[in-house]
């Protein structure tokens, strides 16, 4: 069952806007709410992108990123990593571990949908 | 015929006329400054001590054996006394300024104040002087002897007594004379105006006497003519041209030595010294006085040999010619003569040597034993001087008869005070090297008195016992082993001189050779060098103004050793080239001037300090008495300067700490700073958070898309529960902050714990039963006083319950509430079921935003700052609030609070 989308968020309500604005641009969805089950999702699900909150219990979203980009597997997925800190030094950190985008809370909706759009090369909304 | 005992008694009456001199004579030098006591005659006549027995009678005899060697004896005082100038002068300036008691005390204060110096000075002179006390005991008892003469009347209660018990009386009453006279108290200056008052009247008696005698020869004599005439018929011709050879050299050198390092001749000449000038009459009188003590030795001889039967003892003639004529009178004066002269040697030399013996033996073991003790009393001091000069002169008195005892056989006089002589003289190159030589060094004198000591002692002491031990008489045939070479009057195969000459050259050239090559190969203190500097330049430094020294003239030697000590070989070395240069001479004959001087004490002041260079310059240049106390303050100035860098090192440690100090502090409030960040960042996160969804729900409601109903309301309700949130996470944060700014929005009175947590559970009943949580109320405590706020404990209490209930992620979810009041305390126990706190975050959770897991509901209202805030409000009502193992799986926390006594 391969889904589109793994989000890893744990503020409930963050959570399920991204699934709403996500899926209503057309993607499949699944998500968790700790760091091992999002490495466990990544394993699992072999999502095309996963969108990664820095702040998650059990291990941190830049954890996750690492462990990703160190398997052979999964090196190739893109990540969007959100955080709601939004400072320059995260931001480093994870350029530095290997993600594709970075998105700070708040966002815009369509900023998240962009970013999502351009890491999996579609062009045209569906 | 004389009795002996009219003779005893009249002697012992002539010593109670001495005493009674002494004591007068005390008490006028006392009183009267200016008294005849002080006079240039009584000094000159003191000085005349050097004329004992030995010369009374023992010169006659002498005379009558070895014709005009006896004047050899005063040939050599005659002349040092007649170039008092010389030696005498710089002796007593010396001995006045470092206020020298004894010969011992000039060798060593010279030599760096070495008191192993003294120690050994002091022994060799008490063990040397032993034979010429023993002379002295033995001319008064021959002459008592000789005056009561061989008849059983005349011996009177001497009947039976044999020569060696009237030694031992004779030796007994003179401790017991001299104890009197010379311990009576103690001077500072060690000066015996009485005693020296007596001895002056002492030198006059024994003058009168032989003089009297000599004239009373002359008469019945016919003549001086008629005397040496007929002595030439019978063939006592004084045949000088045999006289004149090595044993005149050896004599005159000894008697040279003798008038100078004789412990008596030291004590009269340089210690009694009250005026240097009267050296002035000295230098003429005394040679004077000496030259009629010896007009009339020579008729005196002559005539006794001529007119007394063969194998009379001539060292008695002054007695038997006069008593031969039937002279009873004259022969009881000239006993008293001798007798002066015996008691007047014996009274000066065991007083002389018993200062030695107690200011550099007793007292320095004394010193050191009572060390720790207090000695605030100077009469302890003073009493235990006395006691230990009292038992020095048993001591001197006893070796004197014991050598008397050994040597008693031997009739002649003469040769044992030369055997004095010769062991006081190894004194005497050291004295001289002491007075000229900058360079003779503390242990060349030493090694050199201590070779020559035991040369003397070998080769003239030991001989002296032949005639009672067969053993010496061996030695002195076979040498030592068989050794022949090392026989004591052979020495190094040195045969065919006379002993004493032998004795003498071998003592005296070791000595000198010693004192000279070890002086050139060894170095010296820095004590020695300031003393030896004191000394030789005694009459350079002249009378220096006080406190004017830079008008003194220290030598550029002197200056540059001071110099180089405190500033470095090389500064100081090139600080007197510039000066050597802009003067213009060679850096050795710089003569330093004032201004010199000046700035070589500003030089030292850099480095010492301005006190100690001014008082260690002042030392040399105005060569002031340098006592081992003023060195030692000296180096103690320079210990406070050594202190004083040791306390700036202290203090730049400090500084050092202090700094570090600041370090730390810096560090801390660059942690602080980064906790800041890190507290922004926090609060950026969880203000970021609840806006996130405002912001996104928001977005999708503008859209105006296809949302149902039911999704529109449920994110309304979303938007609206989250700005609920981000008010709150506000009001904690401005709460928080206050708290841990210390304020208090509340006044601590006496409240009802229990109704407070009533209250909280009874808030969160819906919360429990909404979660299906079971809640056990274990034991409570009945309603309880503490001192805090009602709705701020009860916040507390709400904050724990809803954690056990939002953190609970257990099947079956239990909490456990108890309350107690223990010892004073009021305990609330909140347990959970719960997962409870990881052992790594149970510090943690006290901390802000800290949130540790998240509840397994969903709910996030909390910002992670209720326990912070929990534990700021129980600090502020003096209570606790931790984390304690409980009675459940889960958690437990523990609000502990004080209760109030009503």
């Amino acid at each position: 069952m391969a889904v589109d989308i793994l989000i890893a968020e744990d503020e409930p309500s963050i959570l399920e806007s991204l699934d709403f604005i996500l899926r209503r641009a057309g993607w499949s969805i699944s998500s968790v709410t700790d760091g091992d089950a999002a490495l466990d999702g990544v394993r699992r699900l072999r999502p095309r992108i996963v969108v990664l909150d820095v702040m998650l219990p059990k291990r941190s979203g830049f954890e996750v990123l690492k462990s990703i980009r160190a398997d052979a597997g999964l090196r190739e997925t893109p990540v969007l990593i959100l955080t709601a800190k939004g400072q320059q030094q995260d931001r480093r950190i994870a350029e530095e571990l290997g993600a594709d985008g970075f998105v700070t809370k708040p966002y815009a909706n369509a900023e998240v949908v962009g970013a999502v759009r351009r890491l999996l090369g579609e062009d045209a909304p569906r | 015929m004389l009795s002996a005992d009219f003779v005893i008694a009249t002697a012992v009456a002539y010593v109670g006329l001495l005493f009674v001199l002494a004591y007068l004579g005390d008490r006028r030098a006392r009183t009267n400054k200016r008294s005849f006591l002080h006079s240039p005659a009584v000094y000159t006549l003191s000085i005349s001590v050097y004329c004992t027995s030995w010369t009374f009678y023992g010169a006659v005899g002498n005379a009558a054996r070895s014709g005009l060697e006896f004047l050899t004896i005063y040939l050599g005082p005659t002349i040092v006394f007649v170039g008092w100038w010389f030696v005498l002068r710089r002796l007593v300036r010396i001995s006045h300024n470092q206020r020298i008691t004894s010969v011992a005390d000039l060798l060593s204060s010279r030599f760096g104040k070495s008191n192993r110096l003294a120690v050994l000075v002091t022994c060799i002179a008490v063990i040397g002087i032993a034979p010429y006390i023993a002379l002295q005991l033995k001319a008064v008892t021959s002459s008592i002897q000789a005056v009561a003469g061989a008849s059983e009347v005349g011996r009177g209660s001497l009947t039976g007594i044999d020569d060696v018990g009237l030694a031992f009386g004779v030796a007994a009453g003179m401790a017991l004379f001299t104890i009197l006279f010379g311990t009576r108290h103690i001077d500072a200056k060690e000066q015996h105006h009485g005693v020296v008052a007596a001895i002056a009247f002492e030198a006059v008696v024994k003058l009168t006497a032989l003089v009297a005698v000599g004239v009373f020869v002359v008469y019945i004599g016919g003549g001086f003519e008629t005397i040496f005439s007929r002595a030439a018929e019978m063939g006592f011709a004084v045949q000088a041209s045999d006289s004149f050879g090595d044993r005149w050299v050896t004599t005159m050198i000894l008697s040279i030595c003798a008038i100078i390092c004789l412990p008596r001749q030291f004590q009269v000449t340089v210690v009694e010294n009250s005026n240097e000038d009267h050296l002035r009459v000295a230098g003429w009188a005394f040679p004077a006085y000496m030259m009629l003590m010896s007009l009339f030795i020579l008729p005196i001889a002559l005539f006794g040999l001529t007119t007394m039967p063969a194998g009379s003892n001539p060292d008695m003639f002054a007695l038997t010619l006069p008593m031969a004529a039937g002279q009873d009178g004259l022969a009881l004066f000239a006993f008293i003569g001798g007798f002066s002269s015996a008691t007047s040697m014996i009274i000066l030399e065991s007083i002389a040597l018993s200062i030695m013996v107690s200011n550099h033996i007793v007292m320095p073991i004394v010193l050191r034993l009572t060390a720790g003790q207090q000695r605030s009393d100077g009469q302890g001091v003073t009493s235990m001087v006395l006691v230990a000069r009292r038992f020095s002169i048993v001591l001197i008195l006893s070796l004197g008869f014991f050598y008397f005892f050994f040597t008693r056989d031997s009739d002649a006089l003469a040769p044992i005070g030369l055997i004095s002589f010769a062991a006081i003289a190894q004194f005497f190159p050291a004295v001289i090297a002491a007075l000229f030589w900058r360079d003779a060094s503390l242990r060349a004198a030493t090694l050199a008195i201590a070779v020559g000591f035991i040369v003397w002692f070998w080769c003239s002491f030991l001989p002296s016992f032949e005639s009672v031990s067969p053993a010496v008489a061996r030695l002195l045939v076979d040498g030592p082993w068989g050794i022949s070479w090392l026989r004591p009057e052979a020495m190094f195969g040195l045969d065919g001189l006379d002993p004493l000459t032998h004795a003498v050259f071998w003592s005296l050239t070791l000595n000198v050779f010693i004192l000279i090559v070890a002086s050139l190969f060894t170095s010296q203190s820095a004590l020695e060098r300031i003393q030896a500097s004191v000394f030789v330049d005694v009459f350079r430094r002249g009378p220096v103004a006080q406190g004017n020294f830079m008008r003194g003239s220290a030598t550029a030697n002197d200056l540059f050793f001071v110099a180089e000590r405190v500033l470095g070989e090389r500064r100081a070395a090139l600080l007197f080239e510039v000066e050597a240069r802009e003067v213009g001479v060679d850096p050795a004959m710089l003569d330093p001037s004032p201004d010199f001087i000046g700035r070589l004490e500003r030089e030292l002041a850099g480095s010492i300090g301005a006190a100690s260079a001014h008082v260690m310059l002042a030392k040399v240049v105005s060569g002031g008495h340098v006592s081992l106390e003023e060195v030692m303050q000296m180096a103690d100035e320079t210990q406070q300067v050594i202190e004083y860098s040791q306390q700036l090192e202290k203090t730049s440690a400090e500084l050092r700490t202090t700094a570090r100090k600041l370090e730390d502090a810096n560090a801390q409030l660059r942690e602080l700073d980064s906790q800041k960040d890190e507290f922004l960042s926090q609060v950026s996160h969880e203000v970021r958070t609840p806006m996130t969804s405002i912001r996104s729900f928001s977005e999708i409601l503008m859209e105006q898309g296809d949302l149902d109903e039911w999704q529109r309301q449920r994110f309304v309700r979303t938007i609206h529960g989250e700005s609920l949130r981000l008010t709150k996470l506000l009001d904690e944060i401005l709460d928080l902050s206050a708290l841990e700014r210390g304020e208090r929005a509340w006044e601590n009175a006496p409240t009802d714990a229990e109704a407070a947590l009533d209250r909280a559970i009874a808030v969160c009943d819906a919360l429990v039963r909404q979660r299906g949580m079971t809640l056990e109320l274990g034991q409570r405590a009945r309603p309880t006083m503490v001192n805090g706020e009602a709705d701020r404990l009860c916040q507390v209490f709400i904050n724990l319950i809803s954690n056990a209930v939002k953190y609970n992620t257990a099947e079956e979810p239990v909490m456990r509430i108890t309350s107690i009041v223990r010892s004073g305390s009021y305990i609330v126990d909140i347990a959970d079921n719960g997962p409870g706190i990881a052992k790594g975050e149970r510090k943690l959770i006290f901390e802000k935003f800290s949130r540790g897991l998240r509840g397994a509901n969903g709910d996030q209202s909390g910002a992670g700052l209720g326990l912070a805030i929990s534990r700021q409000i129980v600090a502020r009502m003096n209570g606790s609030l931790e984390l304690v193992p409980g009675p459940l799986a889960g958690a437990c926390f523990r609000v502990r609070l004080n209760v109030v006594r009503s």
